[in-house]
């Protein structure tokens, strides 16, 4: 594939967006909503969160007002892209009683193509993930392969990080070099406006194709990755992620799960807005006369208890034991499993933990030495 | 189904909101009245069909003697008892009377207090009879009543999910209340079942599902306490609909007996 790189001005979004929908996507992008920015269809740039941005700590985030008027000023939101991939709440199959037996009526994924607008490089590295777990090897899920696979890809590179962002440790941003259909990098400043384009898919050229763009230098691609390693070298957040999985899986009876287990609430909300994990719960809704029957499957999380309840008991009774296998699966279990730590160091699940846990704080002090 | 499943529904002190769950289910009551055999209803109709019952179902809490008598004779008469909504579940509002003295209530609201027969408490039914089912909220999903009515007639555990409010919350697409904007809420110990309906409009949850299965208290009162919630605010938001309930009502005990820190920062 060739690395085409090309120069566009400040119409760019909006001449994107009807490129594509001409194309029959549906577009999905930011846009501010209810104190956030959030997912949701997009018809043209104003729907995009222009000129503002995230004021993120833990427990906390609130929207600001920028300087500027740029459209992707901001960095992720408390929703991630598996939203639409993996939704919250999915029907996999009806069935009705028909004579002695039951008919199976798959659920057939709607036709439509998805473009996904503004997919940071660490939500494209989520994706990735997400992508080993669900079409992965043999186990293919049919409802995911589909809409990922027709999926269109424009990743937008950041320019800046929110506080909690650690995507510099994780090696997953703030730039993405593939994986992508079109990248943008959003250029501001001294009365310029600009961005550049590149391509990383037939499907992205071939879209490109009629915006008749002009190529860019070479050096305006050198300055980008400059810029890029730059501010992955100044987030304050880090992981050290070394040697990591075997230091978590020698401290399992560390002191410090007790401490955090304190504070935790075992809310889920960490899991649910984490942009790579996976779980979920199946659940068959019969209608009371037994004719019909739905079997749905929804978001569900290792810190609900009722999801390691097995015939006779819970295997993990206390919030101790459930935030361990959360911290303990994403950093080691899914390098065994995937071959992928589970984190790309969005920060979602440090900013929306209704108790500010900072999960870089909280393997800092696990991986420390046992003091007591 | 060769037999319909013989069910009573039985009131208590209580506003009678959950009861009438059932008769708003409108378009599934035929599907119901196929399935089941509404043996004991008076809020639906006036004949009574004597026991004993395969399934009943029970809303207010036990405030008078005569009252913890009538639970026992039901739980003798019933093969299957499950408990609906705050009142019958942990007690109910009306429980705030547990936290005073009922002989100043009734001097202060009857015009002659003698005529006046009850408990000094307002309590579940669990704390008088066996329950084996106990469906929360205030008023309860009729969604998940149904659920609770299917569940007897299949002959199978109830599907109620008891994690926190917050999973609905994400689930639904709704922004956090209590980190977008601040505000108290008590969805991260409250059950789910409401289907997040005040952070959908922007309030913090009120905690009328009452307690979630494993309801870390002194972690969310930490938290309100940093966000700037006094302790009589913290001790307040958890004084109603389920004020009974244990998780809430010893985490008020430690605030107001002051054993809860002010704010660990
Ligand atoms: S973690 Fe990195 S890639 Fe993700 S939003 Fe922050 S800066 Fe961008
Ligand atoms: S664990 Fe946290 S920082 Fe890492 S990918 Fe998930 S939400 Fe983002
Ligand atoms: S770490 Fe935070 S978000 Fe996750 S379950 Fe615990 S309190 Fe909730
Ligand atoms: S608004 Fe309340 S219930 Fe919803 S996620 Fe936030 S803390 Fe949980």
């Amino acid at each position: 594939m060739s690395h085409d790189v090309f120069k566009a001005d400040s119409k760019l979004p909006d001449r994107l967006l009807v490129a594509l929908r001409e194309q029959g996507y549906t577009t999905i992008g930011p846009t501010a909503r209810d104190g956030a920015i959030v997912l949701d269809e997009i018809h043209a740039s104003a729907d995009l969160p222009v000129g503002l941005r995230e004021d993120q700590e833990a427990g906390h985030y609130r929207l600001q007002a920028r300087r500027d008027e740029a459209v992707f000023g901001h960095t992720v939101g408390p929703q991630s892209w598996k939203r639409y991939l993996f939704p919250p709440n999915h029907r996999l199959w009806a069935a009705k009683r028909s004579g002695g037996s039951f008919e199976i009526k798959p659920q057939h994924e709607a036709d439509h193509r998805l473009a996904f607008i503004g997919v940071r490089p660490c939500e494209l590295a989520a994706l990735e993930i997400q992508d080993r777990v669900f079409f992965g090897e043999e186990h293919v899920d049919p409802h995911y392969a589909a809409l990922r696979t027709r999926a269109f890809i424009v990743t937008v590179n950041c320019a800046e990080a929110a506080p909690t962002c650690f995507c510099g440790s994780m090696g997953t941003g703030p730039r993405a070099e593939d994986g992508y259909d079109l990248a943008l990098t959003e250029i501001l400043g001294r009365g310029r406006h600009e961005f550049l384009v590149e391509v990383g898919s037939e499907r992205g050229a071939t879209l490109l194709e009629a915006l008749e763009l002009k190529p860019a230098g070479k050096d305006a691609l050198e300055a980008a990755r400059k810029k890029a390693a730059e501010l992955a070298g100044s987030m304050t957040r880090r992981v050290e992620t070394d040697g990591l999985a075997e230091a978590l899986m020698a401290n399992l009876e560390h002191p410090h799960w007790a401490k955090t287990a304190e504070r935790c609430l075992a809310c889920a909300n960490c899991t649910m807005v984490c942009p790579t994990c996976f779980c979920s719960t199946v659940e068959d809704v019969a209608d009371l006369s037994g004719d019909h029957d739905e079997r749905w499957r929804r978001w569900d999380s290792c810190f609900n208890s009722q999801h390691s309840y097995v015939h006779g008991g819970n295997m993990r009774p206390t919030i101790r034991s459930r935030y361990r296998q959360w911290l303990t699966h994403k950093f080691a279990g899914w390098i065994d499993q995937f071959g992928t730590s589970g984190c790309v160091g969005c920060g979602r699940c440090i900013t929306w933990c209704p108790a500010a846990i900072d999960l870089t704080e909280e393997l800092a002090a696990l991986r420390g030495a046992v003091t007591t | 189904m060769s037999k319909k499943l013989k069910v009573a529904v039985w009131k208590f002190a209580s506003c009678d909101g959950c009861q009438l769950s059932l008769l708003d289910c409108e378009d599934e009551l035929l599907a119901v009245a196929d399935a089941i055999e509404i043996a004991y209803f008076l809020e639906a109709t006036r004949a009574t069909v004597a026991g004993p019952y395969d399934l009943s179902i029970v809303e207010g809490s036990v405030t008078t003697p005569h009252d913890a008598q009538r639970i026992v004779e039901i739980r003798k008469q019933s093969r299957s008892l499950v408990t609906i909504g705050a009142c019958a579940t942990s007690g109910g509002i009306q429980a705030l009377k547990n936290f005073g003295e009922v002989g100043d209530f009734i001097r202060t609201v009857y015009a002659s207090p003698e005529f006046i027969d009850t408990l000094t408490t307002s309590d579940p039914i669990s704390k008088h009879v066996k329950v084996d089912f106990e469906l929360q909220g205030c008023p309860i999903n009729k969604l998940q009543l149904l659920e609770l009515v299917l569940s007897a007639v299949q002959g199978r555990a109830p599907r109620i999910p008891h994690h926190s409010l917050c999973v609905e919350c994400k689930r639904k697409g709704v922004t956090c209340t209590m980190v977008a904007r601040g505000d108290t809420c008590l969805g991260p110990v409250t059950h789910a079942g409401c289907g997040a309906l005040c952070p959908s409009y922007d309030r913090g949850c009120f905690g009328c599902y009452g307690p979630m299965d494993t309801p870390n208290m002194a972690a969310l009162d930490h938290r309100l306490a940093d966000l700037g919630a006094s302790a009589r605010d913290r001790e307040r938001a958890f004084a109603s609909f389920y004020v009974n309930a244990k998780a809430y009502r010893e985490h008020r005990e430690l605030v107001t007996s002051g054993k809860v820190p002010e704010s660990k920062s």
